[in-house]
């Protein structure tokens, strides 16, 4: 079936669904994103394990009527993963309103399957930031305690790498497969960086630039966010399947309610919701909670007892505290010469030689060199009064010369940017919705000038017109959730231990960028995966002790 | 610029219709009904503007709404706007949409300016467009007249232009955002 409004959502029907508890399962995962994908899958085979997701699994055959969803203008990004409604109410509050449904995606393969897929590890530095740069919190972890399992996750999403930046931290190995090419933009910005001294180098994406494990490499749809059609582009179905295939039970559209614990604090059981109003409960001997890094927090907050009336694993009173995200800096505009952009939608060079520049004042940053700078002409051709040849004017007039960089900043975890339950707002099962406020303070805002400053230094450089320039007054969120239930050694100071388990209940996990302390600049998912696969190691090694 | 079948491969491919299989299950359906030698079109009565259009009634004011909104440099519109209808009328909502908004289009053309709109002269179908407000509106599929003249017909031409390689090329990119194109095309330079 074709069209974009043929696709169905998955929130109607399929009675014959059986979405009832597994009895005696090992390990039941909350979430079936990137983290809760690569913890069942990993521990699937040994365990019995079993995947409670909010929400559908998509039908792989609508993806390209999703892609047609992305290029027609009557729809918003939201909609292309059917994000939003009842089920996905939520409230801001604070400096500035975060557009939680436009970063997220609720179903089996999470929010990859909206993302772009720019996978860096983090720095050294960002695991100690309070020791090194005098400010946020330090990791109870090292990058080298993350090492291996960052070469693991680069094989298991299958990252696309060179070894050619000299910036990146220190790695074993090379990446899975060889960089995606620069670009033709690249070209003509490596002649202005060279005149500045600016260095540019390959970025590591979750993309085949080959075909890898089945998969197809990269045919150039241009929309990987928010779709890939080819399933070129890493999205955590993959992990979903192979964990099937190895006998874990997935279940789709059963939201968790709350997580129910006995007196010897452990977690028992996973009430989930079913859409024929039925609830169930979920029994296992382990937990991994895997809901992102803001239904992690609401989670917890929703399954308050007796015992831990301020919400569960909360003794430290720290769950839904430091939210953060990365902000954009960005320039942009255009060259009296043709610039190739948006052909493909993602992007194969930047620069990370400012980034371990930060202290107390500068925050870490990264530069990114776009490849989809301007408009996109089949986009542009569905808008507008005109067509015939003065459309086809207007399209050659808008496409052809555009260049533009990103790039993402820190910013520093503040207990007061949080997310909490609103008071009186419910979603569809009539549950507090989240609501999030987010606070940015002025070392991540003068890091933005910083870093557009450079950016219009090369853009000008490059002979290049700019037009615009989003510094801190028109920045915005990357989409990364990030310390809402932070990792400490001290329960006083974070929800989490060291191994990602929570202080207070001895058999329940948090695989999630919320268990970062501070955030550094870099893409959070490859730490996340990383993260979970230490995760599932922990689970079964305390499962064998039992 | 020529649209070749490759580009109505291409366009219906962006937009998850099997062009392929749509396009064999045509051609098997034109030999059975009429036979020997049929031309499309002989296959029975044109549609006399009652009730749904049929699938050439919709392909004939397709393809006559396509030559006002598409460029003077192309051509081969014929084929490629059959070729891409054949992948999208497969019964999909969708399909039915486009169905629904020609026959707005046909009624129009018919009590506004007394012909079907493929018989209407270029500067009359471009007023009937603009007279159904086609020019302005946003497109929406579940939204007024316009709007669902602006998504069903007049996008719908657009986005399958567009995204095709020929399409694209007019502009400037031969690999538009929807089409296949491989990851080589970025990394070239201008030609
Ligand atoms: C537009 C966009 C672009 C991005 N680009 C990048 C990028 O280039 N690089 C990068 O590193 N990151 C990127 N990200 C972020 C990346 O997508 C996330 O970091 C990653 O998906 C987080 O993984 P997760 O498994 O923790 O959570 P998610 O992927 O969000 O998955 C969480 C899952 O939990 C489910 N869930 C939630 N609540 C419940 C509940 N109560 N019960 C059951 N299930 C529940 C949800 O339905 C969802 O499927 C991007 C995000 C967006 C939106
Ligand atoms: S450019 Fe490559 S990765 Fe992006 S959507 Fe197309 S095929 Fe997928």
């Amino acid at each position: 079936m074709s069209g974009a409004e043929s696709v169905a959502d998955g929130r109607s029907g399929e009675a014959d669904i059986d979405r009832t508890p597994v009895p005696d399962a090992d390990v039941c995962v909350v979430g079936a994103g990137p983290a809760g994908a690569l913890v069942a899958d990993r521990l699937a085979g040994d365990r019995d394990v079993v995947v409670l997701d909010a929400g559908p699994r998509f039908d792989p055959a609508d993806r390209l009527a999703r892609q047609e969803r992305a290029i027609r203008p009557s729809y918003g990004r939201p909609d292309v993963w059917g994000v939003g409604g009842a089920r996905d109410v939520y409230e801001t509050a604070g400096d500035r309103s975060y557009p939680l449904n436009h970063a997220r995606v609720k179903g089996v393969g999470g929010s990859t399957l909206h993302w772009q897929g720019m996978v860096m590890r983090l720095h050294e530095d960002d695991f100690n930031s309070a020791s090194e740069r005098g400010v946020g919190a330090d990791w109870p972890i090292e990058y080298a305690d993350l090492r291996p399992y960052y070469a693991e996750a680069e094989k298991e999403l299958g990252v696309a790498g060179a070894s050619d930046n000299p910036y990146a931290p220190p790695r074993e190995e090379p990446h899975p497969m060889p960089a995606f090419e620069p670009s033709y933009s690249d070209s003509l910005f490596a002649e202005a960086c060279e005149e500045l001294g600016i260095d540019m180098h390959s970025v590591p994406n979750a993309r085949n630039s080959e075909p890898y494990e089945g998969r197809s490499p990269c045919v150039g749809y241009g929309t990987c966010q928010p779709v890939c059609p080819s399933g070129a582009k890493y999205d955590a179905t993959v992990h979903i399947e192979r964990a099937e295939e190895k006998g874990a039970t997935v279940v789709d559209r059963a939201p968790v309610e709350r997580l129910e614990h006995d007196g010897d604090d452990r977690v028992t059981a996973a009430v989930y919701a079913t859409p024929d109003g039925e609830r169930h409960r979920q029994a296992a001997d382990a937990f991994v909670v895997a809901a992102g890094g803001v239904e992690t927090p609401r989670l917890l907050l929703l399954s308050a007892s007796d015992r831990y009336p301020d919400g569960l694993a909360n003794g430290s009173g720290h769950v839904g505290e430091f939210f953060m995200d990365h902000l954009f800096a960005g320039a942009g505009g255009t060259l009296d010469e043709e610039t190739r952009q948006n052909h493909v939608g993602f992007y194969t060079s930047a620069c990370d030689q400012f980034y371990d520049e930060a202290d107390e004042t500068q925050a870490p940053f990264k530069l990114e060199f776009f490849n989809y700078a301007g408009p996109s002409p089949v986009e542009t051709a569905l808008t507008g009064d005109d067509w015939g040849d003065a459309l086809l004017d207007r399209l050659r007039d808008g496409y052809g010369n555009h260049v533009a960089m990103g790039g993402l900043v820190e910013q520093l975890p503040d207990a007061e940017s949080r997310v909490t339950l609103a008071d009186d707002r419910t979603d569809d099962r009539g549950n507090p919705v989240p609501r999030v406020e987010w606070s940015v303070g002025d070392r991540a805002l003068d890091t933005i000038e910083r870093a557009n400053e450079i950016q219009v230094d090369i853009l000008e450089e490059l002979g290049a017109d700019v037009e615009w320039v989003a510094g801190p007054d028109a920045t915005g969120p990357a989409y990364h959730h990030m310390g809402t239930t932070r990792m400490s050694d001290d329960p006083d100071s974070g929800v989490v231990d060291a191994d990602c388990r929570t202080h207070d209940l001895d058999n329940c996990w948090i695989a999630s960028s919320s268990v970062f302390p501070t955030s550094g600049a870099m893409n959070p998912t490859l730490t996340i995966a990383a993260l979970a696969l230490r995760v599932a190691d922990d689970v079964d090694a305390r499962l064998s002790e039992t | 610029m020529e649209l070749t079948r490759r580009d109505a491969a291409a366009a219906l491919a962006a937009v998850g219709a099997t062009g392929g299989v749509a396009l064999g299950v045509r051609r098997a359906a034109d030999e059975g009904s009429g036979g020997e030698g049929a031309e499309d079109g002989d296959a029975g009565p044109a549609w006399d503007g009652d009730g749904p259009p049929d699938d050439e009634a919709v392909r004939t004011a397709m393809t006559a709404v396509a030559r006002t909104v598409y460029p003077e440099a192309v051509s081969g519109i014929d084929a490629f706007v059959e070729a891409f209808l054949g992948g999208r009328l497969d019964g999909s909502t969708h399909g039915e949409g486009i169905r629904a908004a020609v026959a707005e289009v046909e009624s129009a053309a018919r009590s506004w300016y007394d012909a079907p709109v493929a018989d209407l002269a270029p500067a009359d179908r471009d007023a009937l467009l603009r007279e159904l407000g086609a020019d302005v509106a946003e497109e929406n599929p579940d939204g007024t007249t316009a709007e669902r003249v602006r998504y069903y017909v007049v996008n719908e031409l657009l986005l399958a232009l567009y995204a095709s390689p020929t399409g694209g090329e007019l502009v400037g990119i031969e690999n538009p955002q929807g089409y296949a194109g491989g990851a080589e095309s970025y990394q070239r330079g201008p030609r």
